[in-house]
């Protein structure tokens, strides 16, 4: 089938297909996959400035279906999401700006596909390191039965320091179970994970998710549900300003949701079977297939 | 538990199978008249284009959710 947005050439039954995996992350993870869509994007010779604004837009239906599921769960805490919101749609922006930049020079494809690798590559050594290191803990505490689903991170002590930091305005996030942190502590985190959404596609759960655990101390059941309905309004933003820049084909976005629809349904039911460091050690290896991806369209022309 | 689980899967393969048969459908209907339509909008009025693309996605969440959801439930509801 013909897009003519992207002037690409795809079978939407491959895009069907790479939503519906996707859309098992996005349930399962809260993450919305574009470390996997974006080079999967990429792998059928979409360029990166498409890759990332129709990934863009595919995630808001992503994350429409899987937040509400979440929502029903009694995963998202809507006060931190709407604080959450503002930063990364500044992100986002600042993100779409610098592809904007890239694009002029002739260069995007080449730069975010570095970023993307040392990105990617970070995150899934660091999540291993640390979900590794809580599992073992978790392993060595004599506590079984009624802890055994409990959210644990190796991470902690850093967090309560985090947590302790009195920059004015300080807030509390009763769903979450915080007493006191810092607004600009989460407008910070949600600023970095909105730029990398901006530049890199997606919502950025990879960013934010992780830092909602290890850097605001949110369990992960709940920050994999606040993150989607984050995302919702973020990728809603990001989905905008990127197609003004002329980077989004909503016929691929929306031949990808489709497949996305049911995939996340599976997700977000499995996230019920799982303590939050088993979730974490699971995301591992996700990553390093977008690495592999980007990797092998670099070496190959960009094309599959 | 093993039984059920089956159970599950089973019906979840059925829904699967009709869900494809409902989107192949969609594709070429639908989005595949849409596509020149929205090529021109692109080309021409980018901000309406914009609002479009969102409410076109938003718009099939929550369309696609809500007959998904309630394909898995009528196929329970019979395989009782």
């Amino acid at each position: 089938m013909f897009f003519p947005i992207s002037h690409s050439d795809i079978n939407p039954f491959y895009l069907a297909v790479v939503g519906f995996l996707i859309g098992i992350l996005v349930g399962f993870f809260g993450v919305g996959g574009s470390f996997i869509a974006g080079p999967a994007l990429r792998l059928m010779g979409v360029d990166w400035n498409y890759a990332v604004g129709t990934d863009l837009a595919h995630i808001v239906g992503k994350s429409i279906v899987a937040a509400r599921q979440h929502r029903t769960l009694g995963n998202v805490d809507l006060k931190l999401g709407m604080i959450m919101a503002l930063g990364t749609i500044a992100g986002a922006e600042g993100g779409a700006q610098l592809i904007q930049v890239l694009k002029r020079a002739g260069n995007v494809n080449t730069v975010v596909s570095w970023v993307a690798i040392v990105v990617y590559m970070s995150i899934s050594v660091f999540m291993l390191w640390e979900s590794q290191k809580t599992l073992r803990l978790q392993k060595g505490r004599s506590h079984k039965t009624a802890e055994s689903k409990q959210d644990h991170s190796a991470f902690g002590p850093v967090t309560k320091k985090i947590q302790r930091m009195k920059i004015w305005p300080m807030i509390s996030l009763p769903t979450s179970g915080i007493e006191k942190i810092s607004l600009w502590t989460i407008l910070l985190v949600a600023l970095i994970g909105g730029f990398f959404s901006g530049f890199l596609g997606g919502g950025a759960g990879y960013i934010r998710m992780p830092s909602m655990v290890y850097v605001l101390g949110i369990p992960t059941h709940l920050a994999v549900g606040t993150d989607l309905f984050e995302i919702v309004i973020s990728a809603s933003y990001g989905t905008f300003t990127h197609a003004i820049k002329g980077n989004v084909d909503i016929l691929i976005a929306l031949v990808m949701h489709t497949g996305a629809v049911i995939g996340a349904q599976i997700g977000a039911v499995a996230t019920q079977y799982f303590a939050g460091p088993k979730i974490r050690l699971a995301f591992v290896p996700l990553p390093l297939i977008g690495v592999a991806i980007v990797v092998y369209t670099l070496l190959t022309g960009h094309k599959f | 538990m093993k039984k059920h689980s089956a159970k599950s899967l089973r019906v979840f393969a059925i829904e699967l199978a009709i869900y494809a048969a409902f989107v192949t459908a969609y594709f070429f209907l639908v989005l595949h008249a849409l596509g020149n339509w929205l090529y021109r909008l692109e080309m021409q009025h980018r901000v309406l284009y914009a609002v479009v693309a969102i409410l076109l996605i938003a718009g099939q969440a929550v369309v696609l959710d809500a007959v998904a959801t309630r394909l898995f439930r009528f196929l329970r509801r019979v395989w009782r």
